[in-house]
């Protein structure tokens, strides 16, 4: 009996240890793979130039285009998810922190918003676009992502805030600061860490999203000057070109999804790095 | 100077007001904008036959999304069998069995693993799965397949969820009370006896809407999805066959959308079915969690 005991402790032990360092040895799997299939066709090129004539091709030119397009698009998307999302976040904590049955439907609201796939913000930016009478474009991309990701930027700042002491609150409303001096003043400093997270997470699933501009960004090779003309984004490049029957073509979609999946690794270790150094002068 | 003052704070209140209507609205501006668009294909056939048939002929008006539906099944399937073992006991050893130095170490891990996206999934899964699919698991089951299979989208796709239900799990079982742990382990459990126990059994409805979110979770997933399963209009069920999930249907086909009459309405349908079955399952498994964090 006892021995079936310890045979079973030492089994399961080893398994969920070997589950959970799997998960290391499959990620490492996945980054390697992506940039051992990259870095062949990774050049200058690629980096800082828009596509010829004849890229399709297998001719000359880069992704300038989509990389910058994909920024614009997530520069965007994020401003405007900042604007609506960082003032929502704030109300929830200070002016609704008496009404906890509303705050806790806010918040449930916007878990379920956040479980919605992109492909669902992607079909209604398309209907939202046709009923506004807009063609696919930056613009279009742009509110269709900022939909995307307002729940995340929300729901991240939030979970900070609410860890923050109601002392503090208090003691600024007692200094006689209105409601939202408070808020912008103290509270948004004490929560800045938090608002980073968000920022960087937020803008990182913007660059990385597919589904969402599918419909609603368009493709060019042309770089984007106004809001109403389409633009590639660097997701769309890779799933387009790989696509295609020419190997040339093929190798630059998996050199672009090396520069993609740099794009992202710098913005979530710096979303590390810099919560940690912001946090560090706070108080709690 | 207080004239001001009050002036800001009203101003910057209505600010908030208005941000958070916009964000709780936002669900029913979105069901109500994919239910116009798709308002005349449910005119012009009851919801049973839509649901329910398994004829896709675009150009003869004939729609059917049995087909897609139940390729979206069978791919979240096999997703969530592979997945769901992984994260449970990963969930155990990061909050249970290791020290907290690795849960440090591993957080990362999990939050790169999440944060890449679902394209490079995909590259990764033409360029691993597919080949490892067609190359050595078909044979090794005495069937020839391309490797474009619900086999091969189940693998990336279970990848892909593992994070998330992950992130989940261990919130879970960090709610578990030390308490209780430790009168399980006073009276002489094993280790793995206490977790199977109490953390399981107390953790249970955690584990369950984890799981449920999960699976709606992979129910939407896209893009990775969409490069490895092959994009076959099939009803039968075959591991190393292709497949048509209900998100590719929509990516794959918004170019002729606008060429063939009410196709859009036909893709805006399937949009409004998977935000309605997405949404639902979110919100049921959401209460589950919500109930049971108000009970401590």
């Amino acid at each position: 009996m006892n021995k079936r005991k310890i045979i079973e402790e030492k089994l399961f032990r080893a398994f969920s240890a070997f589950a959970t360092y799997s998960l290391v040895v499959i990620l490492a799997f996945i980054i390697i793979m992506i940039f051992v299939k990259g870095f062949g066709a990774l050049s200058w090129q690629m980096v800082f130039d828009t596509p010829k004539g004849g890229y399709y091709y297998g001719g000359e030119g880069g992704v300038l285009n989509a990389i910058i397009g994909s920024l614009y698009i997530s520069v965007g998307a994020t401003s405007i998810a900042t604007i609506v999302g960082i003032p929502a976040a704030l109300y929830i904590n200070i002016h609704l922190s008496r009404y906890k049955q509303i705050q806790n439907t806010i918040r449930y609201i916007l878990d379920a918003l956040w479980g919605v796939p992109s492909i669902v913000y992607g079909a209604f930016g398309f209907a939202l676009m046709l009923f506004l009478g807009m063609n696919a474009s930056l613009l279009a991309g742009i509110i269709t992502v900022a939909l995307l990701i307002i729940p995340i930027v929300v729901r991240t700042f939030d979970e900070v805030l609410s860890t923050i002491p109601k002392g503090l609150h208090e003691a600024s409303l007692s200094l006689g600061s209105t409601r939202s001096e408070m808020a912008f003043k103290v509270i948004f400093k004490q929560g800045f860490p938090g608002f980073i997270t968000a920022l960087l997470l937020a803008f990182g699933r913007g660059i990385g999203d597919a589904a969402s501009v599918l419909f609603t960004a368009g493709y060019t090779d042309l770089i984007p000057i106004h809001l109403d003309e389409p633009t590639a984004t660097l997701p769309l490049v890779i799933f387009f070109q790989l696509g295609s029957p020419i190997p040339e073509v093929r190798e630059r979609a998996f050199a672009a999804a090396a520069l993609l999946t740099i794009i992202i690794l710098f913005i979530s270790l710096s979303a590390r790095f810099l919560s940690k150094r912001f946090s560090k002068t706070n108080l709690n | 100077m207080l004239y001001r003052r009050i002036v800001s704070d009203k101003i910057t209140e209505w600010w908030m007001v208005t941000s958070i209507f916009i964000i709780v609205i936002l669900p029913i501006i979105i069901g109500f904008g994919l239910f116009t668009k798709a308002a005349p294909l449910i005119e012009l056939k009851p919801l049973g036959e839509l649901v329910g048939s398994s004829t896709w002929l675009p150009h003869k008006k004939e729609f059917g999304f049995l087909p897609f539906i139940l390729g979206s099944l069978y791919v979240t399937l096999i997703a969530f069998l592979l997945s769901a073992p992984i994260c449970l006991f990963s969930a155990i050893y990061l909050t249970q069995f290791s020290s907290k130095r690795v849960l440090r170490i591993m957080h990362p891990v999990i939050d790169v693993l999440a944060g890449l996206p679902s394209v490079i999934y995909g590259v990764w899964g033409i360029v691993v799965i597919v080949p490892f699919v067609s190359d050595y698991l078909a044979p090794l089951f005495g069937t020839t397949s391309s490797g474009y299979s619900i086999l091969a989208g189940g693998i990336v796709l279970s990848v892909m969820c593992i994070p998330y239900i992950l992130n989940m799990l261990i919130e879970v079982f960090n709610t578990i009370p030390l308490g209780l742990k430790e009168a399980s382990l006073s009276i002489g459990a094993t280790f793995w006896e206490m977790v199977k126990h109490t953390v399981i059994s107390k953790g249970f409805p955690g584990i369950l809407s984890a799981f449920g979110l999960g699976i709606a979770k992979a129910f939407g997933e896209t893009m990775a999805v969409m490069m490895v399963v092959g994009n076959m209009v099939q009803v039968k069920f075959h591991l190393f066959d292709s497949a048509y999930p209900l998100p590719a249907l929509i990516a794959n086909n918004y170019g002729e959308m606008l060429s063939i009459p009410m196709y859009d309405s036909a893709l805006m349908f399937a949009a409004l079915l998977l935000f309605v079955i997405i949404l639902l399952i979110n919100l049921v498994f959401r209460y589950f969690i919500y109930r049971t964090k108000k009970h401590e």
